[in-house]
């Protein structure tokens, strides 16, 4: 399977995702400048951290208008699993692919360390081989993280199960001073109501193998490896079915 | 023409930095300032034939790009 990672302006992830990708899960990815038309048969994208454009105007406001954010927009409408990533969270969530805003750190702060998170939800393509409940321990580096929504939305968000991750203590517990940056309910990721885009703002990319520290964010991708290949069976599983009919 | 567009958070959104101005003005002695909120100025110089035609321009690029509706405002001058 291939993944493809978008590189804007101001991106400084991309290789650290490549490197995941290739290295240590062994899957092809390619390197996608924003100003390309599509996404050369990419079966996963990921929008990866850094400060697209300066962070001018707000995080994410202007790369949202990439030429390549219309087939990403494309590919998620067509059901394809797409992630982003701190800055990659900020353009999804400028460009409406998810819903609400990213407002600057509740403390003002760029805050660039450890943390945990909870896993809320395995029902999405990133999550799907994390037990409920799971802790990760992941880093963070950002000074836009701090997660808003209006009541009513952020109402529909909890009601449509769509927090994937929360900021929680080493144990799971949501409390005040594990959350980073003032995110309403602790919210450190949400995804989509069709669930196949999800953005977050801690990097799993970073804590793929034990010299960096951690290795809870491997989950993450290796959730996406194992649903595209579930859908790959699942979409050939009808055409050989029709292929014995006809034999029939 | 010239116009002039403001942005500023929601009502509802709290703004850090315009609270921690306000904390320092407080230091400063100033405690007869009551609220600060931080926001967004930007001039278009523009063509439009008519201020209506050059207010309808400002507010379009403000709702597609300058503000973000879901936590921002926004108000237009023209001169």
């Amino acid at each position: 399977m291939k993944f493809a990672i978008i590189v804007f302006p101001g991106s400084n992830r991309d290789h650290d995702a490549w490197h995941v990708a290739t290295h240590v899960l062994g899957e092809s990815a390619e390197l996608l400048y924003h100003k390309e038309a599509d996404l050369k048969g990419a079966d996963v994208v990921i929008l990866p951290g850094g400060f697209s454009y300066g962070d001018y105007l707000r995080t994410g406001a202007i790369a949202r208008f990439s030429p390549v954010m219309g087939a990403v927009r494309a590919f998620a409408e067509r059901g394809g699993p797409v992630i982003g990533i701190c800055n990659g969270f900020q353009i999804l969530i400028e460009s409406g692919l998810l819903p609400g805003a990213l407002l600057r750190n509740r403390d003002l702060k760029f805050i660039c360390r450890f943390l945990h998170v909870r896993v809320d939800q395995i029902d999405t393509p990133f999550t799907r081989r994390c037990r409920p409940g799971q802790v990760l321990r992941l880093p963070v580096a950002h000074g836009e993280g701090n997660y808003f929504a209006e009541p009513a939305a952020l109402r529909a968000l909890e009601a449509n199960r769509q927090v994937i991750f929360r900021y929680t203590d080493a144990t799971g517990r949501v409390t005040d001073e594990d959350n980073p940056n003032g995110s309403i309910n602790a919210i450190a990721g949400i995804c989509n109501e069709a669930r196949n885009v999800v953005g977050l703002m801690p990097h799993p990319e970073d804590a793929c193998e034990a010299a960096l520290g951690s290795t809870d964010g491997l989950v993450v991708f290796e959730s996406v490896v194992a649903a595209v290949a579930s859908d790959v069976r699942a979409a050939a599983r009808p055409a050989a079915v029709t292929a014995a009919g006809r034999q029939g | 023409m010239r116009a002039r567009v403001f942005v500023t958070l929601k009502p509802s959104v709290f703004d850090p930095q315009g609270r921690t101005i306000q904390d320092a003005l407080h230091s400063l002695g100033y405690a007869g300032i009551q609220d600060v909120r931080q926001g967004k100025y930007f001039e278009l110089d523009l063509a439009a034939g008519s201020a209506d035609q050059a207010r309808a321009l400002a507010a379009e690029v403000a709702d597609k790009l300058l503000a973000n509706p879901v936590i921002e405002s926004y108000r237009v001058e023209v001169d």
